[in-house]
């Protein structure tokens, strides 16, 4: 049995770009942007990275393959970068990586960069693209709202939710992000939102209207990871430690078997399951003080509330509409404003969640701060498409508890 | 010899586009239409071709026979989308019969079909003979108003014969009444009062006499005449010549089909054979380069195969959507935004080593659990013992599924949108992720019970090549 990663990796800066349609840079300099940051925090020179780690989810447009283009752009001292892809997870990836070499002993001082650059598309939305030959004869190519939507459809139906309910619950969603996110001065989208504006925008796949989808962004951000002894012989205090991080893989169970009835991420459960584990957390609800979660969509977002086991299974749409995941309810989800108006350049999401967690955590995220010191704060991330997809659980708190 | 007909499928497509609709748009121009302005036509979706509508018509006739009967399948069609590449082979493929069968394409002439048909029933053999047409016309002309979509099959052989070949006749002149060069879109017709007096009246007529006097039949003995002509007035003209009844003349099905090209004469016999009663003779006359005529006697097994193939005629939709139809004909260059950009290119190593799962939509059994899948893979997905290679085929195109989870996505590119798809179930076991085709809205939600049908996928129209694949469809009543 495993030992876990708890409280043997501690977080020594983190950095986050601005998110948004960046027409100003491209993904090189989002990197530079994120990494100055970072490095200042962690109040280490460079030269003492050990190894890095870059995270980037769609490498044909934003970066070109390896982690050369890390290493170029942030002019890394000779050490290896390695490239992670892994859908929507790739930046929790990338922090993994880097965690879980200095865990091993392997690197005292590592880096774990996550970018996306993803408006020189030159439409909304993600690019499509192909996913390998067989695939692309027997896929359906359509487009990540319509992979999400069909969760709604299921879910609706087999908790017998009446449509406008649903709908009402998933617009609440999205105006509990904006309220968020115009707190957020690296937010993608800053502007407010109310219910009507919600439900009545344009559909964009039945049932998600445009302000159920996600922005779609360019930014980056990252983590500089190291031992707790080494953060504390460096001279830091209130150390934030990783309590968890499980990551897991879809093998085909979902699209292939009949078990599955559509409604709910099995991913995310198992995930979930093994990092509360990880973590010694007990009572999820009761626990977490904060959670950013993939909210790619706001019935993501809604159902993942089932999936980490903190609303009952068919219940989470009523915690939704009783503000139980707003700022200041009893478990706020996306007080960062979240994918939904923080934004979601792909590579770079899993880290930005961590990277809120970790202000939070240090009392350091202005006027969006929580007043009760958090301790557990999970972020999630969700990559590929429901019946198909890679889902991380990841969580951090004070160093100790 | 006791050859006939075994079996018969027809598949029309279920958008009737409206003739006032293209009148409408088009009058300002040709106001000369209005004259043929009444009625609809059938129109095929964008994700559908000869090869794809000759599976469908195929698969009707083939419900509840051995398909590894067959010996030979052909497809008679002027508009077949691979010059080099079996258009026969691509529905063998698609219709799962024996890679041992025999295919062949027929082509080059309105008579493709019946010249194939008419081979194969004195062959004797049992021959799946396809027919389909899509062809295109030039906006605001007459064959705009009269070209309909369809697709019509026809199992021959011997022992419980429908119909019952009594004999043939057929003869060749390079008449050009119209005519479309190799590459080019767009049929060139001549005048039609030309090709009435001297093609049909002539040609058409005099073979159909000689067919006559051949067999020794008196044409008053002829109860249903089936005489291709897409022209009013003309059949019932060349029947009175010949000395059948005008009562005896099929309905051309100009008003609700259209002009289905080398279908037609196939469409109409089809037809016929839905409203005869056995030990009635059927003559069957077509028209191209010369004509071939036909001439059968129905059995009392018929009533069996008409009953099994009613269930497949469906009512039509009325569809009043003229630039739809343009757009998708290639017509009218709609801006298909960026995201209609993703190539499609066609590994042919790939297609070669999926062409079962991928043409055939065969997925597998698991021999040690009994689990189906698809698509095949390795490794089983409820594998327990870890040893590979236990999938055993296992076929999913002919078996209902319902859906389990569905959008209408606006977002990614559809050539008609939305674009609808979903988890499905399939009765039996098994699923996938499909795309779901001829979708009205309202028509498909969670528990919807769907059937799977052959389409177009994707055009790769940088390098001239089209996927298919297999979409699920609504099931409408009657079918199930």
């Amino acid at each position: 049995m495993a030992s876990g990663i708890k409280d043997k990796v501690a977080i020594l800066g983190m950095g986050c770009a601005r998110f948004g349609e960046r027409w100003d840079t491209d993904a090189d300099g989002l990197m530079v942007e994120a990494f100055e940051e970072a490095i200042a925090d962690a109040g280490i020179e460079v030269s003492q990275l050990d190894a890095a780690w870059l995270g980037v989810g769609f490498d044909a447009q934003s970066t070109g393959p390896s982690g050369i283009p890390a290493a170029v752009a942030l002019r890394l001292p000779d050490i290896g970068v390695t490239k992670v892809e892994n859908y929507c997870a790739s930046g929790t990836e990338s922090l993994r990586g880097a965690v879980y070499a200095v865990a091993s002993g392997a690197a005292d001082i590592a880096l774990a960069m996550g970018v996306e650059k993803l408006k020189d598309t030159g439409y909304g939305g993600l690019p499509t693209r192909t996913r390998g030959s067989r695939w692309d004869m027997i896929g359906v190519t359509g487009s990540a709202p319509g992979n999400f939507a069909q969760l709604a459809s299921a879910y609706g139906a087999k908790h017998g939710i009446d449509r406008s309910d649903l709908k009402r619950a998933m617009a609440h969603v999205s105006v509990k992000s904006h309220a968020n996110g115009a707190k957020n001065p690296k937010a993608h989208l800053r502007n407010l939102i109310d219910i009507d504006k919600a439900l009545n925008a344009p559909m964009i796949a039945e049932p998600l209207g445009l302000f159920d989808c996600c922005g779609v962004s360019d930014g980056a951000a990252c983590a500089i990871v190291t031992t707790p002894e080494i953060a504390k012989s460096l001279g830091k205090t209130d150390i934030v430690a990783i309590k968890a991080m499980q990551v897991v893989s879809s093998n085909g169970w979902e699209m292939q078997s009949n078990q599955w009835d559509g409604s709910y991420l099995h991913t995310t459960r198992v995930a979930a399951t093994k990092a509360y584990k990880e973590a010694g957390i007990t009572d999820p609800r009761g626990q977490l003080s904060l959670t950013e979660v993939h909210d790619c969509f706001s019935i993501t977002e809604l159902i993942t509330m089932e999936d980490l086991f903190i609303s009952k299974e068919g219940q989470g749409w009523k915690d939704v509409l009783n503000g139980l995941f707003d700022a200041d309810g009893k478990v706020p989800c996306q007080i960062d404003g979240g994918l939904k108006c923080f934004g979601h350049p792909i590579g770079a999401s899993g880290l930005r969640m961590v990277y809120e967690n970790y202000l939070q955590l240090l009392g350091r995220a202005g006027e969006r701060q929580r007043k009760d010191p958090p301790t557990f704060c999970l972020s999630h991330n969700l990559g590929g498409m429901p019946s198909q997809n890679v889902s991380s659980v990841s969580i951090i708190g004070p160093l100790g508890i | 010899m006791n050859s006939g007909i075994l079996s018969y499928g027809l598949y029309i497509p279920r958008r009737r586009l409206q003739r006032s609709s293209i009148y409408e748009a088009n009058s300002w121009y040709a106001p000369g239409l209005g004259g043929l302005a009444k009625g609809e036509k059938a129109i095929s979706n964008w994700d559908e071709d000869a090869v794809t509508m000759a599976v469908e018509a195929g698969r009707y006739c083939m419900d509840g026979i051995d398909r590894d009967s067959i010996e030979s399948v052909s497809l008679a069609s002027t508009t077949l989308p691979f010059a080099d590449r079996s258009n026969a082979g691509i529905a063998k493929e698609a219709l799962n019969l024996s890679d041992n069968v025999m295919s062949s394409d027929r082509t080059g002439s309105l008579r493709a079909a019946t010249s194939s048909l008419m081979q194969s029933l004195q062959n004797g053999a049992t021959d799946l003979c396809l027919a389909a047409d899509r062809r295109k016309s030039k906006v605001a002309s007459t064959q705009e108003m009269n070209y309909g979509d369809a697709s019509a099959a026809f199992l021959t052989g011997s022992g419980n014969v429908i119909a019952r070949y009594i004999g043939g006749y057929s003869n060749t002149i390079d008449f050009v009444d119209h005519y479309r060069e190799t590459g080019s879109d767009f049929d060139y017709a001549w005048e039609a009062r030309f090709v009435r007096d001297e093609g049909y009246q002539k040609i058409l007529g005099s073979t159909i006499k000689s067919a006559l006097a051949k067999l020794e039949i008196p044409g008053n003995a002829i109860d249903h005449a089936v005489i291709a002509v897409p022209v009013k007035g003309v059949p019932q003209k060349l029947a009175a010549v010949a000395g059948m009844a005008v009562e005896a003349v099929a309905d051309s099905q100009m008003a609700t089909i259209g002009d289905t090209g080398v279908c037609h004469p196939l469409l109409m016999l089809a037809m016929t054979l839905q409203k005869a009663k056995p030990g009635q003779k059927v003559l069957l006359a077509s028209f191209g380069q010369g004509a071939d005529v036909m001439v059968f006697e129905t059995t009392e097994h018929l009533e069996t195969i008409n009953q099994r193939q009613s269930k497949f005629m469906l009512p039509g939709l009325k569809d009043t959507n003229y630039s739809r139809y343009l757009f998708h004909r290639g017509l009218l260059d709609i801006d298909k935004g960026m995201r209609a950009e993703l190539d499609e290119k066609q590994p042919g190593t790939s297609l070669a080593r999926d062409r079962k799962t991928v043409l055939g939509l065969i997925g597998g059994k698991c021999s040690e659990t009994g689990v189906v899948q698809f698509p095949k893979t390795d490794l089983a997905v409820n594998t327990v013992s870890r040893a590979s290679g236990t999938l055993e085929d296992y076929p999913f195109a002919d078996r209902l599924a319902k859906v389990l989870s569905i959008t209408a996505d606006r977002l990614a590119y559809s050539p008609d949108p939305p674009s609808y798809y979903g988890m499905i179930d399939f009765e039996g076991g098994g699923r996938m992720v499909a795309e779901f085709a001829d979708i009205e809205e309202g028509e498909a939600d969670v528990g919807k019970q769907m059937r799977m049908v052959f389409r177009i996928k994707a055009f790769d129209e940088l390098r001239g090549f089209r996927k298919y694949f297999w979409k699920a469809i609504p099931v409408q009543r009657g079918e199930s």
